[in-house]
């Protein structure tokens, strides 16, 4: 485990071990908001795709887990953010990373 | 005082804000709209108060704006709305279950420097869900009152006009200062919530019991499908009683003015084309009635939500998102409400493709034409080991056709007049709600009183001029044939007619379509005005449906049949597409587009079914 990284994670944190994207993840798995990455992120997605999460109801530090994907492929996904339940593409979810538990 | 003050309620979608709108303003509110804008305007007095005037404003995540509706609220609240002067005050609603995300708003809003007021609502569930907030302590944090209120009891209502009134009369503006950026306020938000809460909550176990359910991979579409199936299945099934009660009310009327008027033309008028016309139409308010409460109960209980989300691959294939399932399905209904409800998609393309497809959903008015035509021409058998009807079947088939059709068109408008980024599709998805009823009726009350104008109003109007055009100018001394082929209608239809001609359309049906523009199920009536002038009163009495029977050809009805399907839309849709896209260019383009596809669809329907049945 490697603690000491987790201190402060920023938007652009990606060097986080033991972390995951979000639109990664399959149902059933959880764990905490480490950050946005738009670094890395698909050239399709919305420039100001961070805020719009945050608006949303993704936040740092918050519990996530996903409860669900589309029968259909898979994706989108719902995932459970704090107290509420959001639906949302995979390729969306892949710049929230999550420190699973 | 002169004019009232204004009080804009705003806040987060589905923290219940229109619920406590509701519950403040009662039946006393108003909808209009903006001139220009794609918003409806809902206001009303608070509380009986015409001092202070509420307006309701439509639900955003933040002032930054995502869609058209959400780009009004943010103009109204910094005085940029041409249409709406600055509100004195803002009455800003959060859930108290979501406090932590409804809060990052709520904070943003404190920047504008408007008096406010919190409403803290939905307390009852939290309360059952065992959050416990320190009222006081978010006042004071926040620099604005808060009142605990639960819209749907009516709780906390006198407290929360008594909070407005004292901010309205207060020491003016007061601005707090929490930073700059989304993540700023989303910081406060979450220090303040944390630091309020006494106890954090059990979560809403109801919604994720139910979600494992109506999400499931393979219960989940299974019961989206069957609700769909049932509804469809309940717009004929339950409207049928209700629907023979107001043809036998019609038929009672035409027999008393029978029975008062002289035979002439007065009467002619008045049965033929008033009460026949209009009774044609308002037939089918029972449907309208039926699909409408469905599309109601769904959205009021937080299920039309998933039905986007498992609609979204799909959509997602033709290049749309779940998002446009919603409106897609409202416009089964009617394409009107389905295209206003396009506000709601965020992107601009997505948005127009949404609208230059609704009209593609079989609309309850074209339910009468299916009706009529099937009746006419398809025989009552069952198949597939007598287990299917027929009739219903083709019913299926056209509704269906119209679904493929519109993802077809989607497609290739994305792939061409449409192109650009691949957008995203992000919904909250709401805790389950019992459905309730008040909110229903209000909404079925409303949706019956603009059909009910519209047939008294537009479809009577139409249908006097239809009867006059063919009437008059009239057959000659010792003419023969029909008395209609003598009118205007008569003269308009043999011109189209050799439009029509090579789609199997004859002179009465060409003459028909005219008037169907008004409203697509007066195409209907208005050729029961052609056959009930022309013909004798065995006709009549056979109707519509018997006159098809005896005179059209099989592949001609077929041919109408396909026509319906993308039928050239009503009026009423062309204006809300020109109020909703801002101008002539885009609903132009989808007449053009939808007629070439039904006078294609008819042309080939008429010279197979020639070529297959002679």
């Amino acid at each position: 485990m490697n603690q000491e990284q987790k201190s402060s994670p920023t938007p652009t944190d990606t060097t986080v071990s033991e972390s995951m994207s979000l639109g990664t993840m399959k149902p059933g798995m959880f764990g905490h908001v480490l950050g946005f990455d738009t670094v890395g992120a698909d050239p399709d997605v919305a420039p100001d795709i961070a805020d719009r999460l945050r608006e949303i109801g993704f936040a740092e530090n918050l519990e996530v887990e996903v409860l669900h994907q589309s029968p259909f492929g898979r994706d989108p996904i719902a995932v459970r953010i704090g107290s509420m339940t959001v639906a949302l593409r995979r390729r969306e979810a892949n710049i929230i990373k999550v420190q699973l538990v | 005082m002169s004019s009232p003050s204004l009080v804009a309620v705003v806040g987060n979608p589905n923290c219940g804000k229109s619920a406590l709108f509701n519950a403040l303003t009662g039946l006393r509110q108003k909808v209009a709209n903006y001139p220009g804008a794609t918003v409806e305007r809902r206001t009303g007095p608070l509380l009986n108060n015409d001092h202070v005037e509420l307006v309701d404003l439509p639900g955003t995540y933040s002032l930054t704006p995502r869609s058209p509706d959400e780009a009004v609220t943010r103009d109204v609240l910094m005085g940029k709305f041409k249409a709406e002067r600055r509100p004195d005050a803002i009455l800003c609603v959060v859930d108290a279950t979501n406090l932590a995300q409804h809060l990052r708003f709520a904070i943003e809003l404190r920047t504008l420097g408007l008096p406010m007021v919190l409403a803290l609502n939905m307390t009852d569930l939290a309360a059952r869900e065992r959050i416990s907030i320190d009222i006081s302590a978010l006042s004071q944090k926040l620099g604005v009152p808060v009142i605990e209120t639960v819209a749907v009891r009516k709780k906390g209502l006198d407290d929360l006009k008594e909070k407005v009134l004292g901010a309205l009369q207060g020491p003016g503006p007061s601005t707090m200062y929490f930073g700059a950026t989304v993540r700023d306020y989303q910081r406060a938000a979450h220090k303040i919530a944390k630091d309020v809460t006494l106890s954090e909550g059990i979560g809403h176990k109801t919604t994720r019991i139910l979600d494992r359910v109506l999400l499931n991979p393979v219960a989940g579409p299974i019961i989206l499908f069957s609700i769909l199936f049932l509804m469809f299945q309940a717009v004929f099934a339950w409207a049928e009683t209700p629907m023979e009660w107001i043809e036998d009310g019609i038929a009672h009327l035409q027999e008393g003015a029978a029975g008062l008027l002289p035979d002439g033309w007065i009467l002619s008028l008045l049965s033929d084309g008033i009460l026949g016309g209009v009774g044609a139409v308002i037939v089918f308010l029972p449907q309208i009635l039926i699909l409408f409460a469905f599309i109601l109960i769904l959205e009021s209980t937080g299920y039309m939500a998933r039905a986007a989300f498992l609609m979204d691959r799909l959509m997602a294939s033709v290049g749309l998102n779940g998002r446009a399932f919603i409106p897609l399905l409202s416009s089964f209904a009617c394409a009107i409400p389905g295209i206003m409800a396009a506000r709601t998609i965020s992107d601009p393309k997505d948005r127009l493709t949404t609208i230059l497809i609704a009209p593609l959903m079989t609309c309850s008015a074209r339910l009468p034409v299916y009706t009529v035509l099937i009746g006419a021409v398809i025989p009552d058998n069952k198949v597939f080991g007598n287990t299917i009807g027929l009739q219903g079947l083709v019913m299926f088939a056209l509704y269906l056709a119209g679904i493929i059709a519109a993802l077809i068109v989607a497609m290739v408008l994305k792939r061409t007049m449409m192109k650009g980024q691949t957008h995203t599709f992000m919904l909250e998805l709401p805790k389950y709600q019992v459905p309730r009823l008040p909110y229903v009726l209000v909404g079925l009350y409303e949706r019956a009183r603009v059909f009910l104008r519209r047939a008294g109003t537009m479809i009577m109007s139409v249908t006097i001029i239809l009867w006059f055009l063919a009437s008059f100018p009239g057959a000659p001394e010792g003419a023969t044939g029909s008395p209609v082929a003598y009118s205007f209608v008569g003269y308009i239809g043999s011109w189209l007619a050799v439009v029509f001609e090579p789609i199997g359309f004859n002179w009465e049906i060409s003459a028909a379509l005219v008037p169907g523009m008004a409203a697509r199920e007066v195409a209907i009536s208005a050729l029961g005005t052609v056959y009930s002038i022309a013909g004798s009163e065995e006709v009549v009495d056979a109707g519509v449906r018997g006159m098809i029977a005896a005179t059209w050809s099989l592949p001609t009805a077929f041919s109408f049949m396909a026509w319906f399907i993308f039928a050239p839309q009503c009026l009423s849709t062309i204006a809300v597409a020109r109020r909703e896209t801002g101008g002539w260019k885009w609903p132009m383009f989808m007449l053009g587009y939808l007629f070439a596809l039904a006078y294609i669809a008819s042309f080939i329907t008429y010279q197979v079914a020639s070529a297959l049945l002679t």
